[in-house]
Order: C-alpha cells, then sequence, then structure tokens
C-alpha cells in the first residue's frame, strides 16, 4: 500500500481494529437463531417439489394428528392479509406485469422451493417430520426454464398476463445508429451473465413475537426498516405497534434486502396462535428459495473508430427474473444502465431491457445488482475491440476514458458521474504489474506449452443508493425516498452514542462511523457506541445495501455530530469567556484556538448540558437528529488487473495473480476497505470460474448444495494485491464512496479477459462465465476440431 | 441438522457392535467417521432406525508393518493415513481427500464401507493387492478390493458385519503417482487417477494404473498397464499408452463433465499420474 505519504490526523484514515470483532471471535454474537422466548414454536415450511403445477389437494391431517403439532396452514388460511408481497417499483410510463406473490402459494406453484403449506409445532424435528406428512397432490403444468423461450411464450408461467413478459425499459443517450455508422470497427457479442446465489454463511431466519397488541420480529436482514413497514401494512397494524430487529446478521450479499413470506408468515402465525414463532432456514431452503442474481442474455454491440475511440455501445439484456417480481426485482438490470458506458466517453449508448418470467427462483439484488453485469459487457467487448483493431488492452481503455478535466462528467444518457481519475488508477496499477515483462514471460511460456493470460478491467460503478429526488417515486420510481438518518445522544459521562438508520451486517460500519465521531467530538473510538438495525431505538432509517452505508449513513452521522459540535463550542464558549468560532476540537478536548491546554473535555461539556447549566436560551442535554438526502449518487472507480494460467489439456484455470487498485474516495479505514475488496474479489472469481445456479429442464434445482453450488475456497484464491487512490468525492463532507460492492463489480470481467488473453493462441476469443475446466476444454476442441462432443453444461 | 429420528448406542466391543447391528435390522447403520452418512441423514436422504457408533470398541485404529503389508484400522483417518509418510501412495491420496476438517474425522474403513464411485481410496486398494477383514455374526472373513466393490454405494459388506481392518502391499520398489482432477481442492474427484510403476533400469518391469470416478465402481486401466508392461519409460511410450486409459470405460456425464470429457480426462491423467511415478513428471 503506498497511498499517501500523509499520516493522519486523527482516527479517520487508520486502520483501527474492528470494534465488531471481539464479540464475533469469541462466539458471544447473537444471532436469530440463538435466540429464544418462552412458549415459542417452530415452523417449517412444505415447499414444491414441481416447477410449475396446479395444486389439486393438500391434505394435512396426518400432520396434524401428530405430537406436538399446533398447526398446519395452507394458502387459504392467510385471506386475512393486507395485500400481497411487496413490489416496490413503479418506473413512471413503464407497465411492469406484476403477479399476486403470497406467503403460501394460492392454487398453483411457480417454482420448485415455493411454500404451499406450513407446519407449526413444539420442536425444530417435529415440524420436519411432521411437514414430510404433508401429502400434496399437484397436476403438472410445462415448465418454462430458457428465458429466450420463455419470452417467445406460450407457454406463461402466469397465465393472466398473456406474456411471459414482465416489462421493457430503455436508456439512451445520442444516437446509437449514427454511432455505429461512423465506426471503422463492430464487434457483436452474446453475453451470458449467469445466475448466483448470494450464499450467505448465516441463512435467513425469524422469530416473530406478538403479544398484547404488538409485534416484534427479530429477523436475519438487511432491511429492518422495510420491513416493519411493510409487516405493518400487510398485517393492519400501526408502524408504532411494530419492532423489528436484525441482530447480529451473517451476511446479507442483497439476499436479504428483501420482505420474505417466511417473515410475514411467522408475524401473522404469532398473532394467530398467541406464540412466539420461529423459522431457521436450511441450506437446501436458502439455495432454493432465497432470491438469486445476475442471469442475463444480452446482445452487446460496440463500436470504434480504426483510433481505438469508441463511437457507439449498444445492449439489449434479456433479464430472467424468475417466477414471481420480488421487492425490487425489474429495477435491478436498470442499475446496470445508468453505468452503461463505464469509465468510458461514449457519446452514443443504449440499454433496452426486457424481463421475463421462467419458472425458477425469483431473481433481485445479488452484490453489485445489475453493475457486475454491465461492467463484463462493456470490458469483455473492449478487449475484442481491441484485438480486432491490433491495439493494445490497456491503450484503448486509456484512449477512451474520461479525462479527469470533466467532473462532474455527464454521460451520455444524463448520468453525472460525481469525480473520477481513471489515469491515476491505471498508472497505479501499471506500477504493481510490468506489463512488458509480462507479455516476454507471456511468449516464453507459450512456447513450453503453457498458457498464461493477464486481463485488465477498468471500471466504475453507481453507488451509495439515494438521493430521493433520483431514486424516488419521481425520478427512478423506487417507491421510497433513499435518504439516511442518525442520531447522536452524549450521555452524562462523555460517553457517545450513535443511532443510525443503517444496517451494517458485516461491513465494519461499527468501526467506520465511530472514528468519525470521535475524530468530530475529541474522543477516543472506544467510547462511541453504534446502534444500528434495531427500528425501535433511533429515528427511521433506510437500511444497507447498494454500498450506500458509509456515503449516506456515515455523512448523517457526521452531520449530526456537526450538530452536536456547534452545541458543544457555544457551550465551552460560555464557560470560556471567548467566542463560539475560536473554539476548536483536539484530541481530547474543546479548547480556545491557541490555548490547547485551556479547555473543556466532551465529558465535562455533558455534565454542564445535563444539569442544565447551559447558556440562555439553549436547550439541556446533548442529542441530534438528522435526516440526510444527498444531491446524487457516488462513482467508486479503479483498475484491476488479473493473470491466470490456463491448462490446455485439462481446462483447468488457476489464477497467478490479482491486483486491484481501487478509488473509494476518502478512506475512513483502509482496513475495512482492504477487507470489502477481497470479499468482493473473491465473489467475483467465484462467479468468474466456478459458481452457478443450474436448473435442469423440468426445472429441478441441480445446485441445492454447496458440493455442486461450487463457492471458491481459500484454496482456489490467490493472495490479493490491493493499493488505491484517493480521489474525494464531492457530493458528501467525507469525501466518501461505497466499496462493498466494487470487487465483484471488476473482478469477473478481470478474469474473464485474462482467460481469453490466455488463449487466444489456440483460436478461442470468447467464453461465456463460468469458465469451468469443461467449458474451456470444449472451446479449445471446437476451436481446433478436435472433439466430436459439445454440450457443456456447467 | 435436521435428521428424521434415530436411536443411537455406542458398544464397547465389536461382538456387541454386531450384536446391535442384527439386532437394529436393515435399517442399522454403523457409524465410523459420519463424513458420508451424516451429510446424507443431513438431507434426510437417508434415515437410518439406529446407529452403531464404533468410537468406544477398541483395537480399530492405527497403522502398522507386517512384514510386506501394512495393517491399517478401519477407524484410522484419512489424516493419520496423510501422516504417515511411509504408507506411500496410500498417504498421497489421503491428503488430497476433501479438506482437513474432514481428513480428521473421516475414516478409511467408512469410505471403503460406503463405496461411493468418486472417493479417492477405493483405486487405490486396487492397485496395492488391497484386502479388508470383515466380522460377522456368523464370524470372519477377508475380501480382496476387486470383489469389495459391487456398484454405486454397494459393496460386499453385509448389513451386519463390521470391515474391522484394511490389509494392503507395502508396494516396496515401486514408484507412485496420483493425479486428482477437481474444481476446488474440496471436492471429490471429476477423475482420479494413480498408477504404480515398477522400473527396471529405464524399464517397466510392472504398472497398475487405477481409476476413480470412470464407472461404478474402481477400475484398473488394463489397456494401459499392457502397453506399457515390459517397455522402456519414455515419454512417448507413457503417453501412447495412456491413450488407452478411458478404453471400456463409459462413465456417465454430470453437472461439470460429460462423458466425453471425462475419457479425455482420464487419458490425460493417466499420463501425468505415470510420468510422476517415474519421476519424470
Amino acid at each position: 500500500m503506498s497511498v499517501t505519504d500523509e499520516a493522519p490526523a486523527g482516527h479517520v484514515g487508520r486502520e483501527l481494529r474492528r470494534k465488531e470483532d471481539p464479540r464475533l471471535i469469541t462466539g458471544r454474537a447473537r444471532y436469530v437463531d440463538d435466540i429464544s422466548l418462552p412458549g415459542m414454536l417452530w415452523a417449517s415450511f412444505v415447499r414444491s417439489s414441481e416447477a410449475h403445477a396446479t395444486i389439486v389437494s393438500i391434505d394435512t391431517s396426518a400432520a396434524a394428528a401428530r405430537d406436538g403439532i399446533h398447526a398446519v396452514f395452507t394458502g387459504e388460511d392467510m385471506s386475512d392479509l393486507g395485500g400481497p408481497l411487496p413490489m416496490a417499483w413503479v418506473p413512471p410510463g413503464v407497465e411492469v406485469n406484476n403477479p399476486e406473490h403470497w406467503p403460501l402459494a394460492r392454487g398453483a406453484v411457480k417454482h420448485v422451493g415455493d411454500p404451499v403449506a406450513v407446519v407449526v409445532g413444539e420442536d425444530r424435528y417435529a415440524v420436519q417430520d411432521a411437514a414430510e406428512d404433508v401429502i400434496v397432490e399437484y397436476d403438472e403444468l410445462p415448465a418454462i426454464i430458457d428465458p429466450e423461450a420463455a419470452i417467445a411464450g406460450p407457454p406463461y408461467v402466469h397465465e393472466q398476463f398473456g406474456t411471459n413478459r414482465v416489462h421493457e425499459w430503455s436508456l439512451a443517450g445520442g444516437d446509437v445508429e449514427a454511432g455505429f455508422a461512423e465506426a471503422d470497427v463492430v464487434v457483436e457479442r452474446r453475453v451470458i451473465n449467469h445466475r448466483i446465489a448470494g450464499a450467505p454463511i448465516e441463512c435467513r431466519g425469524v422469530l416473530a413475537d406478538y403479544r398484547a397488541g404488538s409485534l416484534t420480529l427479530w429477523t436475519a436482514t438487511q432491511v429492518p426498516h422495510f420491513v416493519r413497514l411493510f409487516m405493518a401494512l400487510l398485517l393492519g397494524l400501526g408502524e408504532d405497534h411494530v419492532r423489528v430487529i436484525a441482530p447480529e446478521v451473517g451476511g446479507g450479499f442483497g439476499q436479504k434486502l428483501q420482505v420474505y413470506g417466511e417473515e410475514l408468515f411467522a408475524c401473522w402465525a404469532s398473532r394467530k396462535l398467541d406464540r412466539p414463532i420461529k423459522w431457521i432456514e436450511t441450506r437446501s431452503e436458502n439455495m432454493s428459495v432465497a432470491h438469486q442474481g445476475r442471469d442475463q442474455i444480452s446482445a452487446v454491440k460496440m463500436g470504434a473508430k480504426r483510433d481505438g475511440t469508441i463511437t457507439a455501445f449498444h445492449v439489449k439484456i434479456l433479464a430472467d427474473f424468475g417466477a414471481y417480481n420480488m421487492i425490487l426485482t425489474p429495477l435491478i438490470p436498470s442499475l446496470g444502465a445508468f453505468v452503461m458506458g463505464g469509465c468510458y466517453k461514449i457519446p452514443n449508448v443504449q440499454t433496452d431491457i426486457t424481463g421475463v418470467f421462467t419458472n425458477k427462483c425469483p431473481t433481485d439484488a445479488i452484490r453489485g445488482a445489475g453493475r457486475p453485469e454491465a461492467t463484463q459487457m462493456i470490458e469483455v467487448t473492449l478487449d475484442q475491440l481491441a484485438h480486432e483493431l491490433g491495439m493494445d488492452p490497456v491503450e484503448i481503455r486509456r484512449r477512451n476514458f474520461i479525462p479527469k478535466e470533466d467532473f462532474p462528467a455527464e454521460t451520455a444518457t444524463g448520468v453525472v458521474y460525481d469525480s473520477g481519475d481513471y489515469h491515476r488508477t491505471l498508472d497505479r496499477l501499471l506500477e504493481h504489474v510490468d506489463v512488458a515483462a509480462f507479455r516476454r514471460e507471456q511468449a516464453q511460456l507459450r512456447s513450453e506449452g503453457v498458457y498464461r493470460g493477464i486481463g485488465f478491467c477498468t471500471w466504475t460503478e453507481i453507488c451509495g443508493l439515494a438521493p430521493s429526488r433520483i431514486t424516488g417515486p419521481a425520478g427512478v420510481g423506487v417507491q421510497a425516498g433513499l435518504w439516511e438518518s442518525a442520531m447522536i445522544r452524549v450521555h452524562n459521562t462523555g460517553a457517545v452514542t450513535v443511532y443510525t438508520g443503517t444496517s451494517p451486517h458485516g461491513q465494519g460500519l461499527e468501526t467506520a462511523m465511530a472514528q468519525i465521531v470521535a475524530d468530530k467530538l475529541g474522543v477516543d473510538p472506544s467510547v462511541v457506541e453504534i446502534i444500528h438495525g434495531d427500528t425501535s431505538m433511533g429515528p427511521e432509517g433506510r437500511n444497507t445495501y447498494g454500498s450506500r452505508s458509509l456515503a449516506t449513513g456515515g455523512e448523517a452521522v457526521a452531520k449530526a455530530t456537526d450538530k452536536i459540535v456547534d452545541k458543544v463550542k457555544a457551550i465551552v464558549a460560555a464557560e470560556l469567556e471567548a467566542a463560539p468560532e475560536d473554539i476548536e476540537v483536539t484530541a481530547d478536548r474543546f479548547a480556545v484556538r491557541g490555548s490547547p491546554d485551556k479547555g473543556l473535555a466532551l465529558a465535562d461539556v455533558a455534565g454542564i448540558a445535563y444539569v442544565g447549566a447551559v447558556p440562555e436560551g439553549m436547550e439541556p442535554g446533548l442529542e441530534e437528529t438528522t435526516f440526510y438526502d444527498p444531491e446524487n449518487f457516488v462513482f467508486p472507480f479503479g483498475a484491476h488487473a488479473c493473470i491466470v494460467d490456463v491448462d490446455a489439456e485439462t481446462g483447468k484455470v488457476v489464477v497467478q495473480r490479482y491486483v486491484a487498485v481501487d478509488d473509494c474516495g476518502r478512506a475512513v479505514n483502509p482496513m475495512l476497505i482492504e477487507g470489502q475488496i477481497h470479499g468482493g474479489v473473491a465473489f467475483g472469481i467465484g462467479q468468474a470460474l466456478y459458481e452457478r445456479v443450474y436448473y435442469d429442464d423440468s426445472g429441478q434445482l441441480i445446485t441445492g448444495t454447496f458440493v455442486n453450488y461450487a463457492i471458491p475456497t481459500a484454496a482456489e484464491m490467490p493472495s490479493f494485491e490491493t493499493d488505491r487512490t484517493e480521489t474525494p468525492s464531492p457530493v458528501n463532507s467525507l469525501g466518501a464512496k461505497g466499496v462493498g460492492e466494487a470487487g465483484t463489480i471488476a473482478a469477473s470481467a478481470a478474469v474473464t479477459n485474462a482467460v481469453i488473453d490466455a488463449l487466444r493462441p489456440l483460436g478461442v476469443d470468447y467464453i461465456n462465465m463460468p469458465l469451468s475446466p469443461m467449458r474451456i476444454w470444449d472451446a479449445i476442441s471446437s476451436s481446433q476440431g478436435t472433439n466430436a462432443e459439445g454440450g457443456a453444461q456447467s | 441438522m435436521i435428521p428424521a429420528e434415530f436411536d443411537y448406542t455406542a458398544p464397547e466391543s465389536l461382538q456387541d457392535a454386531i450384536s446391535a447391528l442384527v439386532d437394529g435390522g436393515e435399517d442399522a447403520k454403523l457409524l465410523a467417521g459420519g463424513h458420508s452418512l451424516i451429510p446424507l441423514m443431513k438431507l434426510r436422504l437417508a434415515a437410518p432406525s439406529l446407529l452403531v457408533d464404533l468410537r468406544k470398541v477398541p483395537g480399530l485404529h492405527g497403522v502398522e508393518r507386517q512384514n510386506g503389508h501394512w495393517r491399517i484400522g478401519a477407524l484410522t483417518t484419512h489424516s493419520a493415513l496423510e501422516h504417515s509418510p511411509d504408507l506411500g501412495i496410500v498417504a498421497a491420496v489421503a491428503a488430497t481427500i476433501a479438506d482437513p476438517q474432514v481428513r480428521h474425522r473421516g475414516t478409511i474403513g467408512g469410505s471403503l464401507a460406503h463405496g461411493d464411485a468418486a472417493s479417492d481410496l477405493p483405486a487405490v486398494m486396487l492397485l496395492t493387492e488391497g484386502e479388508v477383514t470383515l466380522q460377522g455374526p456368523n464370524g470372519q472373513r477377508t475380501v480382496g478390493a476387486g470383489d469389495l466393490f459391487k456398484d454405486y454405494l454397494t459393496t460386499d459388506v453385509g448389513e451386519d458385519e463390521v470391515l474391522t481392518e484394511i490389509r494392503v502391499s507395502a508396494m516396496d520398489g515401486w514408484g507412485y503417482g496420483h493425479q486428482k482432477f477437481n474444481r476446488r481442492s474440496e471436492d471429490w474427484a471429476m477423475v482420479g487417477v494413480a498408477a504404480v510403476v515398477k522400473a527396471n533400469g529405464g524399464t517397466c518391469e510392472d504398472v497398475r494404473v487405477g481409476l476413480t470416478n470412470m464407472g461404478s465402481v474402481p477400475l484398473r486401466a488394463t489397456a494401459v498397464e499392457e502397453a506399457l508392461r515390459g517397455r522402456e519409460l519414455s515419454a512417448e511410450n507413457i503417453a501412447r499408452a495412456a491413450e488407452s486409459a478411458a478404453e471400456g470405460t463409459n462413465p456417465p456425464a454430470d453437472l461439470n463433465a460429460t462423458t466425453e470429457y471425462k475419457r479425455h480426462l482420464a487419458r490425460v491423467l493417466t499420463k501425468r499420474a505415470i510420468q510422476d511415478a517415474v519421476g519424470a513428471g
């Protein structure tokens, strides 16, 4: 790491160890499954074995007759709900086919795992035994699995629409046809971005307790505030009577940005049975029914002048949404459309999206959510363009970068990138990767039969999800404002409690936020406690997803703390008979400028505030709240390189090096950034080389366990090399951008480009992910005319 | 893990274990390391009525040399095998099984009795003149590796028998090589090839090649062996012989590999395993 020579003046910028870790490492964290209540009952869902069928009958009698079983419910029993499960995107002027989606199927099942009935009883084992005794008779319907066949339907997943199309949505700037007319070279690609799972290590889980008119729900979620709103609406309760708690949450990756039927069922059943209801998901359930991601087939077309200048980029995305629209399902590909030009100055860009229903698990946001797909399309196509122009892949990127003088830079489609310095991250990357030396080594190795390749990905993305004016009902059409809140309470003793409306679940926000507050208040981060994920503590919030929690939530914390600082300065000024503007914070006190030893510590000020000895006209106490709605998104960027060896005899890929240079604005805690990049890159390598959710032609899920759903382990990963540049965001006072999705957005394209670079001498110029050994062997064999048999699946 | 209901007993002698198995009927199962049975129970693909845990039965652990053989107790873990370098190819193959957690619990006896076509040790048994001792209500018998594996997940071990020990030849004077191909290091083999070679000067005095996951049971690549036996151990001869590795095999396609790809892998891996065995890799 060689980011800056300046040592940070305060806590911000330091690699402070995570405040979260002691409880996690010592096993003292409390997840949903660690919580039990007296009188609690367990739930177990009976799930569809069929991809598409009418339910002829459900016989619950044997299950209900078992010892310890209190109730067996089916869809008809839940007819008193206020409405179906929510879909919160209403794009202005666009029609979205949106079928009713209930916690328990009503009359028909639409994918394997669709819940049909649920057994409630006294212990976890008994309810699962009883669930096996529920007999469901199905009348099979045709399983619609291939999205391209589906869009041409019939047959239909939802007969009432007379089509499998969910919606059509476009975003265009300039004139792509004119741009292609100007081009000397046009490259077309069919890019398949396959379906993947979020696969958090903690599966989902809920514990609902309705008593005396009030509901408490513990749930493994990223979005407790959203869940509270919808539990209240769908159960006919006031939000004042609904408390949702996300306790320790063991990873989300977007899968827990959702309002799930299991959450609603548990709340409903607790009210119905007057008992706490607990459900803990099994891994098999998580793999088959928790929402999945990606699954796009795209026709991609890019044109350029002879000198490499890109003239037009047009992508037509067919997005497989599975059986239902979840909370944001149809919006996800559009998130990619907002950055479809990437970090390049492209005058004509168009994205056309068609959503399609199939009899598979629904898709929705999974880490990156639309932007990894966009980056893959841009970067693999750009590499092919460079190849056809005889240009170096690094050079063609430089040629097209939006120059730093252009920022804030409006793209062809009208999105305004806040800041960027793309040449600088690429320059830094090339300090770590000697491309000329690599090419010499590559040539030498090829003569020895070793196929080594290098792939680049230079990228930007849109994150820090907010602002309401763009994302909200009048803008993109999300039916919620996406701002963020914070409340700061300085206690009598000077200890500080921060309530954030975000809901971190592994990112380290407790540490980063404490660093921000500590600097502003002249205290140690250890005395700053961050409370999150509990709707009854602190103000209404907008939760954690879309790499937003620091850029929106952290900034809200900063702004609320600034209000505290203003009040503290006024009190200190009065005490020291100085002007408030002459008071400044030091490492441990507020002092008059120029007299650092003469001052008051925060604890002294809090004492004054709480005994009420404040200046006339000032309220006592020391507590402030902020709602922060930024002016714009933030746009992190970076330059990644991957070096792979491909065993040309077997098709196996080994990642030799992965170098990531990222710029997520000003770093609050570089160690947390590095951790997010490591995880994000691993996620992207996982998709590129190993992971795929696979359904067979009858709609049965083949990858239902971690045996077949091949999440890579440490043994498959290289030792990541990371570095940063810091280009502050002008959007917020921290200068910070998001980083949770950055590595994932970049990595799959870097890996793909590296594999193709390795295989070009063998005549291979493109392979869709996942780049499994058999696919690569197939591609080599086809290109060399040595393989009689194709048909690679995985 | 939420399995179906079952009873459990941990007898303290082999005779009591056999009695428990007999009394428990066909739905009673032996529990050794549990790394095949427990996952099946977790997924409710297996629902035994009784688990007879062997952990308290004495005398089932350990590795000892007996003249030209190794005697290996059935409850010896893969990790113990891995860390017994004198075992040669058995140790080398054991070191590639799954991951360290699995190797610390999983046992050689459990693996062989389970008879998974994709597990690594059965093919090694074919190369090392391996045999197993089975104890049942009617006494003891010995079964050679060639007769032990019957079909997918089917072995010659009777429902009321306990596999107590394994004997393998010490293979003194043989070189060995092992090539396991998988997507992740912890995965089962898509294809595995183990080879042992007895060289005399530069000539192949004898060779044995075992294939994993190329059929319902572990296989010997006899055509390869015949093509190489008595010949000079040159790279060309090895490569030519390895071309016959998939002869007579018809491995079923799965998510990761077509039949044809598995057959291709068998040829490539056989070449590499033999090269490793002769130190030419």
